[in-house]
């Protein structure tokens, strides 16, 4: 049996975490732009595309991120795609943050007066100048605290990603505790490295929150 | 390539799959009564109890929202049988559910009990009613009328996160697709059914809650 000190185990941790920061980057990131498509589709005067957009969104948010992450990683496979763990992680979280994010960022449209369509119209803008320069900008600028606070979300939910067998935070935790038979201190610091990352992110979000609501 | 779908194995796995969503159903039936419960006492302590409660409180909402749902689990799990606390995996799976939603629902309910005016509470003590009579008839109501359609939300939020705690070996939806697709090798498949089953367990779920709530709450609650 390898003995493992406190500091060990803290030094695994924290390499381990890594993983978790650049998955939650690239999910992010990955989820932002295909989200931003799901959001032009939502927001579309074309029925058919607000409908194909609204169906994605409900298919993500109805369905458990699990069951997602599991499909990406058998079902990809069929496509004839090879596919590893970081892979099918990057790819199913990306697909659930879209949907989240394009249905934030909706609201936010929503939220605008009339009159800046109209405005925007009058100045001559196509409907792409009048997205671009007035719409999304003042749409992303009041959803900024919901945004924020979808990004704690999705960092919690890239502990997910250790059941199909990405090695990030929760599966190096594991490894370490059947090596160690420690779980309460283990699982303890691994809840502790979370908080460390995610409630600066929540502090911020409700700072957001408050400055917007003044 | 050359990969075709099968759905051959589905009429011999309708049992198991209802067997798994029955369990899914309680799970998230206990931790709706539980989780409510917990988070309207936690919001009132929050608000009225000593201060040393409502810290504890505040450090409560903000560790459990901030950390993962899967690693409270595993603490629950497998971290407490060292404090001398050992739990069957239904019972830990309930608890951790339980405790991870009503730090959510303690937000929500505070926020209703907040929303009620003032006065409310003023003209039923000024009527001779008793603090406790004050809160659980006229100010309660009122709160869970505004917060109800945030508390729905959340209620199905959690039956999607329950799908972690096949992880801990309960025998809910998600185990019974594990145990299917190891069984029929037909992964793809099995999570895709077991997927449309989650999906109609959700829309069902909001459904139900949306029309219960406008019985025992009134008109106007969506």
């Amino acid at each position: 049996m390898i003995e493992f000190t406190f500091w060990d185990i803290v030094r695994n941790l924290l390499l381990a975490a890594r993983w978790t920061v650049l998955l939650s980057l690239a999910a992010f990131v990955g989820g932002a732009l295909v989200g931003l498509i799901v959001l032009f589709f939502r927001i579309a005067k074309n029925k058919w595309a607000k409908r194909i957009a609204s169906g994605y969104i409900a298919l993500f948010q109805g369905t458990p991120l699990l069951m997602q992450l599991f499909l990406m990683f058998f079902g990809l496979p069929m496509l004839g795609l090879r596919i590893d763990p970081w892979m099918a992680a990057v790819l199913g979280l990306t697909f659930f943050a879209s949907a989240y994010l394009a249905e934030i960022w909706r609201s936010g449209v929503d939220a605008l007066p009339r009159g800046q369509w109209d405005a925007g119209a009058s100045l001559g803008l196509h409907y792409l100048q009048e997205l671009r320069l007035i719409i999304l900008p003042q749409a992303f600028a009041i959803t900024r605290a919901p945004t924020v606070g979808f990004l704690v979300q999705l960092i919690k939910s890239t502990a997910l990603t250790s059941i199909i067998g990405f090695e990030e935070l929760v599966r190096t935790s594991n490894a370490i505790n059947n090596a160690t038979f420690e779980p309460f201190k283990v699982y303890g610091l691994v809840a502790l490295i979370f908080f460390v990352m995610c409630f600066p992110l929540t502090q911020y979000a409700r700072r957001l929150k408050r400055t917007a609501g003044r | 390539m050359g990969y075709s779908l099968d759905f051959g194995w589905l009429a011999g796995a309708v049992g198991a799959i209802a067997r798994g969503a029955a369990t899914t159903v309680l799970l998230i039936a206990v931790t709706t009564l539980a989780g409510t419960f917990l988070s309207i006492l936690g919001a009132a302590g929050k608000r009225n109890g000593p201060k040393p409660l409502q810290l504890a409180i505040g450090i409560y909402v903000e560790v459990m929202r901030n950390t993962p749902f899967l690693v409270q689990l595993f603490f629950i799990f497998f971290g407490l049988p060292s404090l001398g606390i050992r739990l069957d995996p239904i019972l830990a799976a309930m608890l951790a559910m339980t405790l991870n939603m009503a730090a959510y629902t303690i937000e929500i309910v505070g926020a209703g009990l907040d929303a009620v005016p003032r006065g409310q509470t003023e003209a039923a003590l000024a009527l001779g009613l008793r603090p406790r009579q004050v809160f659980v008839k006229i100010v309660l109501p009122q709160a869970l009328k505004v917060i109800y359609p945030a508390l729905t939300s959340q209620i199905v939020i959690m039956m999607l996160e329950s799908a972690v705690v096949s992880q801990i070996a309960v025998r809910e939806l998600t185990y019974e697709a594990d145990m299917l697709q190891a069984r029929t090798f037909r992964a793809f498949e099995t999570y895709f059914v077991v997927t449309m089953v989650y999906l109609g367990l959700s829309m069902g779920l909001r459904r139900l809650l949306v029309a219960g709530g406008r019985r025992a709450l009134g008109a106007g609650v969506s």
